[in-house]
């Protein structure tokens, strides 16, 4: 059930999610990426190198955000762009629960060929950990 | 600490070919925790009109960073790798990547300046199928913090 481009208008807001990132899902995600850099699963070293905790992989929270374009026009492959700044990092703590990063989107442009700019918004404990969170998207 | 200049410019040849296999993109999506079925399922993913399961937004990543290892790990270009954090990352999509694709990486150093004493390094990586066509661009900058800043800018 694609998303036609007449059926959206500057300010159209995208179901917003929240998604839990727990230490568990992180040593998951370094072994699926290939990224093992120890400030992702080694609370001494992340430590040592001057963070507050072990923090989430930035492109973990990449691929969180997307999903609220991706799960909104149902092809991911209407996205023929995409792109984050990583501001703040996400800590995740050893406590079983783990972290929480809410992310909302709306449609900040629309532009020729039927493609749409959805601007994404990503926090944790309310403050933006993503900046400058865009994707273009081709609608039916 | 600053990173040679001269790394500015500098192209690499295409990696060898990497072999994208429906069980690794399963593993992607599950752990970035994505039930889409569009990337387990090949019948969900024809029924889209594409000819396997194809790999979410992100996935290219997998390939981009390794093959920007031969920058970054290159002890010419003088990499603290301990203190470098992702500042950003950009992805120019032609078609999804999906099961089946032999892809090469072909990296360029767009890049690389000193920001309020961090180090700042561009790197880009031109994902292409076996018959050469552009599949995805990766547009990653990396920081690599000064050593007295505290983490988390």
């Amino acid at each position: 059930m694609a998303i036609g481009y007449d059926e959206v208008e500057v300010g159209t807001e995208l179901p917003a999610q929240s998604f839990p990132v727990t230490r568990a899902a992180l040593v998951q995600y370094a072994g699926a990426s290939g990224d093992f850099n120890p400030i992702h699963w080694n609370e001494k070293f992340a430590l040592e190198v001057g963070l507050p905790d072990v923090i989430a992989h930035g492109m973990f929270t990449m691929a969180e955000a997307v999903r609220v374009v991706t799960d909104w026009v149902g092809d991911p492959a209407a996205v023929v762009e995409y792109g984050v700044r990583f501001v703040r990092p996400v800590p995740v703590p050893n406590d079983g629960t783990g972290s929480v990063v809410e992310v909302t989107g709306k449609v900040a442009k629309l532009l020729d060929d039927r493609r749409v700019q959805v601007d994404l918004l990503a926090t944790y404990q309310g403050q933006k950990v993503l900046g400058m969170a865009k994707a273009v998207v081709r609608l039916g | 600490m600053a990173l040679d200049p001269s790394f500015i410019g500098r192209t690499y040849p295409p990696t060898e070919p990497y072999e994208v296999g429906r069980e690794k993109i399963r593993e992607f999506a599950v752990a970035v925790g994505d039930a889409n079925p569009v990337y387990v399922d090949p019948e969900a993913a024809k029924a889209l009109g594409h000819p396997d399961v194809i790999a979410p937004p992100t996935f290219p990543i997998v390939l981009t960073m390794r093959a920007s290892g031969q920058v970054v790990q290159d002890p010419e270009l003088g990499l603290d790798y301990s203190r470098v954090v992702h500042g950003d990352q950009k992805f120019s999509y032609t078609r999804p990547v999906r099961a089946g694709d032999r892809l090469t990486v072909s990296v360029t150093v767009d890049n690389i300046k000193s920001l309020a004493g961090n180090d700042v390094l561009t790197v880009r990586g031109e994902v292409a199928d076996e018959s050469g066509e552009h599949v995805v661009t990766s547009v990653m900058t990396l920081v690599a913090r000064a050593a007295d800043e505290k983490a988390g800018e």
